[in-house]
């Protein structure tokens, strides 16, 4: 029954706006509509970054305008703890699933996959219409959360939400009521929404493939993608679980994560018994840390793309960089224990734990000094996308060496929530992810809309981003050595004497990663103005304006509604032969015939 | 002077340079790289050619999706049923196991035997038998949970609920997130069933019953490990 809507599907784009745009069936239409998702999500995800970093600088001032954000969460205009706490919450939260998750795989690895396999769209158009609006679902439930109670704008946990305070009730406290019940009914369906993606994703990489699409010349953005829908495949069932078990904490007064005779809020609690809050620990990080990767790796095969377009080189150790791509997949399921250290576990667990996340440093180490040796004695074309792909290399390898300190048992007793961890994670999975993201927006998007975005305001973009996070984030590092905890909506407050005495010096550092929080949220205007200007009126993009060679690059920009015209493509040769001995020009297109059919370049 | 454009058969003007308008050689209509009009066997272009392969890895997809959920609810179990307080005795107390539930293991094993008949039938294309044994399958399968439904009415019936003791939640949940995933199995069933009685036979048909039987015997599969890990295990 499906097919023969598939095959109408195949022949002729819809007409009407609604079967074109919004239920549509085209993958690079959902492509698109994540990639929208995913910049609202942005969006919302920094706007409450901003407001973090203004209590922080400014702690407890009022502030007139925070009455009129939020009239009744800030009735005097000062952020309370709850309040921050709930900011903390949906930032984190929206971040890692509504942008970190969707816009690299679900925004670029929708639009561009099929194509780059030479594939007319996705294997299972209509799941992949069902992914996008169920993930959609989610985001609109998300959204519910903020408004669902009074005093704060969503649950208080963070985006971990962690039990027994997320499974109580609203006996817990401000949030953990219906708010907390919306987040966790949101965290479900994009459980749903991102299996689906993966199902489509991994039957359409290993069944789409055009004539010639072996599997060692798919570029490495495929493999990337597909490591990612394996990822995805065997972490977010887990995810999936723990948010059943903590809905029935709720609905129907289980005891899976709640101990026995525990006291909340001064009340002794007797209808529950001896249910282990380890439990969702173990549950959550076992998705945990696999989604960290699936919001990197991606980014990775991104890079690895941009990199070697722009060097004019081919990418340095091709296999190598599958295998390493794989290995780090691997080794992702089985150091979550990594972050659990403090909550208690065996010293031989914890070691094992330990050895497994430093041995991921090997396959990392890999990628970076093949990404360095692709660059290495190149003539670099210093597009926009290719700085936010060393940029990119550049915040890897800066957020990853602090992945090793946290990793040793020893020092992560000390930097365990602390500002250290928050620092490591924002610059690996956040802002190098994002970087990720940024160069695909300027790589592709000539691609996606058939305009080019503008190179100078990239570069500007590029540069206040990239000094600017690092002023952002490595302040975070020497306040998580000093010992400063985080989620804390307050460390010191010189006026009134509030807080932690011995972080009383810390005060110029805060301030400092404020400014220049707002500075880099500002330089974001410089991109949103660009995006939307090039969109609608950038000069026309040709069909391969970056001279890459990939499959994407042979059709017309935007690509027709069945991608190949009811062609299909033959591919000859491997995804990064730039600068061919012999070759007739810097570069072979997958689909420019061997070399070796006409008789006069044989050597 | 005129100028005259040599153009060598085969060898493409590219655009060159950043940002650079093409020449438009899509412009005839033809796409550069494309090898033609599709040719060969079973190639008609656009892909919508029938896959029988999508449905089967698609399916083996979803078998390792629900095999990741119920590995993590088990194991969450195996830890909870050996966990002991540091001061007193475990708290776990087993539930009896309802005899329902061995009926209901027979049926759904009897329905996969019954599945793998109706599979063989097709097979060798006596499609009067598979309609025989696929109807078969799926009412065998309509038993199963209504078994399960009567095992969960034993257990109401003497007040043991969802919340009453760690081992009745995990249970609950289990059972009834194998139902739930069941339910869909039963309804590739009827589908089958369905397309099978108006004669719908075909490549699509064999994709079809291909897929759902995969995905059947992994549910008896499934049932069959949650029985000995609920109420053997310890």
């Amino acid at each position: 029954m499906a097919e023969t809507a598939d095959a109408i599907h195949h022949h002729e784009a819809p007409r009407g706006f609604i079967r074109k745009y919004i239920f549509s069936l085209d993958h690079k239409v959902i492509g698109i509509q994540y990639w929208l998702l995913a910049l609202v999500a942005a969006l919302v995800g920094m706007t409450l970054s901003v407001l973090m970093r203004l209590q922080l600088a400014y702690p407890n001032q009022e502030f007139g305008f925070l009455k009129w954000i939020f009239p009744n969460a800030a009735a005097n205009g000062t952020i309370s703890p709850e309040l921050y706490l709930s900011l903390m919450t949906m930032h984190g939260t929206i971040m890692v699933f509504f942008v970190l998750t969707t816009a690299p795989q679900g925004g670029f690895g929708n639009y561009i996959l099929p194509i780059q396999i030479g594939a007319a769209d996705m294997a299972f158009p209509r799941l992949n219409m069902l992914s996008f609006w169920t993930t959609f679902l989610a985001f609109v439930v998300m959204v519910l959360a903020f408004f669902a109670e009074t005093g704060v704008i969503g649950p208080i946990g963070g985006w971990t939400g962690y039990p027994p305070l997320s499974a109580l009730g609203e006996i817990a406290g401000p949030g953990e009521g219906t708010a907390v019940m919306l987040w966790i009914i949101s965290i479900a369906l994009f459980c749903i929404g991102s299996l689906l993606g993966a199902l489509n994703f991994i039957t359409t990489m290993l069944n789409m493939r055009t004539r010639g699409m072996t599997l060692t010349r798919l570029p490495l953005t495929c493999w990337a993608w597909f490591t990612t829908a394996v990822l995805a495949l065997l972490s977010f069932p887990v995810l999936l679980s723990a948010g059943i078990l903590l809905l029935l904490e709720h609905l129907a007064g289980t005891s899976f994560f709640i101990p026995a005779n525990s006291i909340v809020n001064g009340k002794l609690l007797t209808d529950r018994s001896g249910g282990s809050p380890i439990l969702w620990q173990h549950l959550f990080w076992f998705f945990g840390h696999p989604e960290v990767y699936i919001a990197i790796v991606p980014g990775m095969g991104l890079t690895s793309q941009v990199l070697s377009t722009f060097a004019r080189k081919p990418i340095f150790g091709y296999r190598v960089m599958i295998y390493a791509i794989f290995a780090i997949g691997l080794l992702g399921f089985f150091v979550w224990g990594h972050h659990m250290f403090i909550s208690g576990m065996a010293p031989m667990t914890a070691t094992v734990f330990s050895l497994v996340t430093l041995v991921i440093g090997v396959p990392s180490a890999i990628k970076t000094f093949n990404w360095l040796g692709t660059m290495w004695g190149a003539r670099i074309r210093f597009t926009a996308a290719m700085l936010f792909a060393i940029g990119f290399v550049s915040l890897f390898v800066s957020g990853g060496i602090t992945g090793l300190f946290l990793g040793q048992t020893s020092l992560d007793l000390h930097l365990h929530d602390t500002y250290f961890v928050a620092g490591h994670f924002h610059m690996i999975m956040g802002v190098a992810a994002i970087f990720g993201m940024f160069a695909g927006t300027y790589y592709w998007l000539p691609k996606m809309f058939g305009r080019m975005m503008n190179e100078t305001l990239g570069k500007i973009h590029f540069w206040c981003t990239f000094i600017g996070v690092n002023c952002i984030f490595i302040p975070f590092h020497i306040m998580g050595i000093m010992g400063a905890p985080r989620r804390y909506s307050l460390h010191w407050n010189p006026v009134t004497g509030e807080g932690l005495q011995y972080l009383q010096t810390m005060g110029p550092l805060t301030k400092f990663a404020s400014y220049a929080a707002f500075f880099t949220a500002a330089a974001q205007i410089i991109f949103f103005a660009n995006l939307i200007y090039s969109m609608f009126k950038g000069p026309k993009a040709s069909e391969n304006p970056w001279e890459a060679t990939t499959l994407e690059w042979v059709i017309p920009s935007p690509p027709p509604h069945d991608n190949f015209g009811g062609h299909e493509p033959t591919v000859y040769r491997g995804p990064y032969e730039y600068s061919v001995p012999g070759a007739p020009k810097d570069y072979c297109m997958q689909t420019d015939p061997e070399p070796s059919e006409s008789p006069e370049s044989e050597h | 002077m005129s100028t005259t454009t040599v153009t060598r058969p085969g060898a493409k003007i590219r655009p060159s340079g950043v940002g650079a308008r093409g020449n438009g050689s899509h412009d005839d209509g033809r796409f550069p790289g494309g090898g033609g009009p599709p040719s060969g066997p079973g190639r008609s272009g656009g892909g919508d050619e029938f896959h029988p392969e999508k449905y089967r890895i698609a399916v083996w997809v979803i078998v390792v999706g629900v095999v990741m959920l119920f590995v993590a609810l088990s194991s969450a179990y195996l830890f909870r049923s050996a966990w002991q307080p540091l001061d007193g005795p475990s708290d776990w107390t087993p539930l009896w196991r309802p005899r329902v539930l061995w009926l209901n293991t027979a049926i759904i094993i009897a329905s996969s035997v019954t599945l793998e008949v109706a599979r063989r039938f097709l097979k060798r294309e006596k499609y009067l038998f598979f309609n025989r044994w696929m109807s078969m399958t799926a009412l065998l399968g309509l038993g199963f949970l209504a078994g399960q439904f009567m095992a969960w009415r034993q257990f109401v019936g003497q007040g043991i609920y969802l919340r009453t003791n760690p081992h009745s939640s995990y249970f609950y949940l289990l059972t009834s997130l194998h139902a739930l995933h069941l339910l869909g199995g039963l309804v590739a069933l009827s589908y089958v069933t369905v397309r099978g009685l108006r004669f719908n036979f075909g490549v699509r048909q064999d994709a079809a019953v291909q897929a759902t039987s995969i995905y059947w015997h992994f549910m008896d599969a499934l049932w069959v490990f949650l029985f000995v890990l609920l109420f053997f295990w310890r």
